[in-house]
């Protein structure tokens, strides 16, 4: 068994990373236990990768500390680096070399000898389906192809902790379900990873725990369902057959939700928040103003209950959506 | 082969038990020595050149263009003729050759760092410079490529060293190595500079004063006095020097440790800078 100094896979207290003018990240709390998927959700330029750099031992903090598996950044890094892999928003491979010897590369450079190296990677390209591609360019790769890659590479020493940084953005669905498979089977293996994304709905799915982070700094914790039932459970948003019944429509969904409804710019689309303590509750409410539209007379043509999104769970936390924020980030 | 991709792309099934296999604890290796390490990635900078060996024509045909063009361009007024005149060419034109070539080892680490993989090499737990040592290891190769270029022609031609094969292999050897050293410069810029374009100008710069105003193409005494100085100075004219006392048979031991010295002067500097710049980006 590997020997954990901690339960704590991460610790930081009050980290601090300045680029210039912007501080990236600006005094970030985090306990992450060990054996979990942990959520770091967040809209870009929140300071998501750059703290993930700073965990890593790729970037020198500013200010705070951080620990990984007891171990400080800034003081420890080798025993930091025997124990972390880094799978980056972009493909850390190399695109000029075949998959077979990005794996070979790596194992050498992770203390294998060459026979071994050579195993290794071929086990590894066999459980990532990759033994067709194995003598190509990495450039010949698909997206999902590349990450798969990717993430064999970050595994070839089972690390303790992986931080996988927006793993599947980008991703067609079916790559992205693969991702989430293996991160599922990586957890189940007593890896603890953890997770960046913009997307509310995947931290929901993999994650024990998530942080929402906003400008370097948390602004909520909690498990999946504590989070969501702090936003409300969702939004529901109605096609209808026919625009003229809109209005009606409107007034149906108000009176029935008890919400105000937002009018899309398609003419027969209408979307609102459905409010409700938990997404059962939520879904219940939804099915009554179905069944209430349906008496009132307006044929539907699409009716769906969506869970809250990264921007809805922004605009309840901090009353202003995370789109508008980046446009903000970006002027500034 | 289109068709494969998009197959292995979509088709695969992430299956518990073969994952599961690979991720067994098994015992992890010990570190690899800094020496085994460096090698790795000189193997990955062959492997470079494997795929993309269009990058070999800068270690081939430059060369030999520079060779011909100047053996005949000043052979005829310089010495009487081109053959006379490519004795004590030669060894000078080697020089320049593959201290230009040097620059490319900035270009290929600017490229480099800023690819993801970077990131993952930055993550290892490794001796921090082998990755650099990785990339000269490569340049290495390529200088003696370039360098058995010039003598081959050279032998084509007409030049004759006194120094027999020993003397032009030792020759040769010395400034293999000292454009190792001097490459570090060049580690440097690629990391401190934002773009290819800018480590090229920046290498350009270096290099055309360094290579020209020194004792490659013509006796420095006919040059005015302070250029004189500039060339007694430069590190290329002491590297031309012992290249040239090897090459003839006649070993000059106090060039020879210049070159030494201030190789290794060059590995201190810019070897801590470029892993200064490394370790902070």
């Amino acid at each position: 068994m590997r020997d954990r100094t901690t339960d704590l896979a991460i610790e930081t207290s009050g980290l601090v990373k300045i680029f210039g003018e912007n501080r990236a990240v600006d005094g970030l709390d985090l306990t992450v236990p060990a054996g979990t998927v942990y959520g770091v959700l967040g809209p870009n330029g929140a300071g998501k990768t750059t703290a993930v750099k700073m965990l890593a031992t790729l970037l020198r903090p500013d200010g705070g500390e951080a620990r990984v598996f007891g171990h400080d950044v800034l003081r420890e890094p080798d025993a930091v680096r025997t124990r972390v892999s880094l799978t980056g928003q972009y493909a850390s491979v190399d695109e000029e070399m075949t998959g077979m010897e990005n794996l070979v590369l790596l194992g050498r450079l992770l203390g294998h000898k060459k026979p071994a190296a050579k195993d290794r990677a071929m086990a590894l390209l066999e459980a990532f389906g990759l033994t067709e591609a194995a003598g190509r360019q990495v450039k010949t790769y698909s997206g999902g192809m590349r990450r798969r890659l990717d993430i064999a590479a970050s595994i070839l020493n089972t690390p303790d902790l992986l931080f996988l940084d927006e793993p599947t953005t980008g991703l067609d669905p079916r790559s992205r379900n693969q991702v989430w498979d293996i991160v599922r089977i990586v957890v189940a293996h007593g890896t603890t990873v953890l997770l960046t994304t913009q997307y509310l709905d995947e931290a929901d799915r993999l994650a024990g725990r998530i942080a929402v982070i906003d400008h370097g700094r948390v602004i909520a914790e909690g498990t999946p369902g504590e989070l969501k039932s702090s936003v409300g459970s969702g939004s529901v948003h109605v096609r209808l057959r026919d625009a003229a019944q809109r209005p009606e429509a409107e007034r149906v969904l108000a009176r029935e939700l008890n919400t105000q409804v937002h009018l899309e710019a398609d003419p027969v689309a209408l979307t609102t928040r459905v409010p409700g303590e938990d997404a059962d509750a939520g879904a219940e409410r939804a099915s009554r103003a179905l069944a209430a539209l349906a008496a009132a007379g307006i044929v539907v043509d699409d009716f769906s209950l969506g869970q809250p999104s990264l921007d809805e769970v922004f605009l309840a936390l901090t009353n202003r959506p995370a789109t508008d924020q980046n446009a903000q980030e970006e002027a500034a | 082969m289109s068709t494969t991709t998009t197959e292995s792309g979509t088709s695969f099934v992430p299956a518990a038990e073969t994952l599961g296999a690979v991720l067994a604890p098994g015992a992890r290796p010990p570190r690899p020595s800094a020496l085994s390490a460096s090698l790795t990635f000189g193997w990955r900078a062959m492997l470079k050149i494997k795929h993309v060996p269009e990058q070999l024509f800068d270690v081939t045909a430059f060369p030999i263009m520079m060779t011909l063009m100047f053996t005949y361009l000043f052979g005829g007024a310089l010495a009487g003729s081109p053959t006379e005149y490519l004795q004590f060419l030669l060894p000078g034109i080697m020089v320049t050759s593959v201290v230009m070539i040097t620059m490319y080892t900035g270009v290929e680490v600017n490229k480099d760092i800023e690819k993801g993989v970077f990131d993952r090499f930055r993550t290892l737990p490794i001796w921090r410079p082998s990755t650099m040592v990785g990339y000269l290891l490569g340049d290495a190769l390529r200088y003696t490529m370039a360098a058995t270029v010039i003598l081959v022609v050279g032998l084509v031609l007409g030049f004759r060293p006194q120094g027999g094969v020993a003397g032009v292999l030792a020759a040769i050897a010395l400034l293999v190595a000292f454009s190792f050293a001097f490459s570090w410069i060049w580690t440097m810029f690629g990391l401190l500079l934002r773009s290819e374009k800018s480590v090229m100008g920046t290498s350009m710069l270096v290099l055309f004063p360094l290579t020209f105003l020194s004792n490659v193409y013509v006796d420095p005494q006919t040059m005015p006095g302070w250029l004189q100085a500039f060339v007694g100075v430069n590190p290329i004219s002491h590297l031309v020097s012992a290249t040239r006392s090897l090459m003839a048979g006649s070993p000059d031991s106090g060039e020879i440790i210049w070159v030494l010295v201030c190789g290794a002067a060059s590995i201190v500097v810019f070897g801590a800078l470029t892993m200064r710049l490394y370790n902070r980006k």
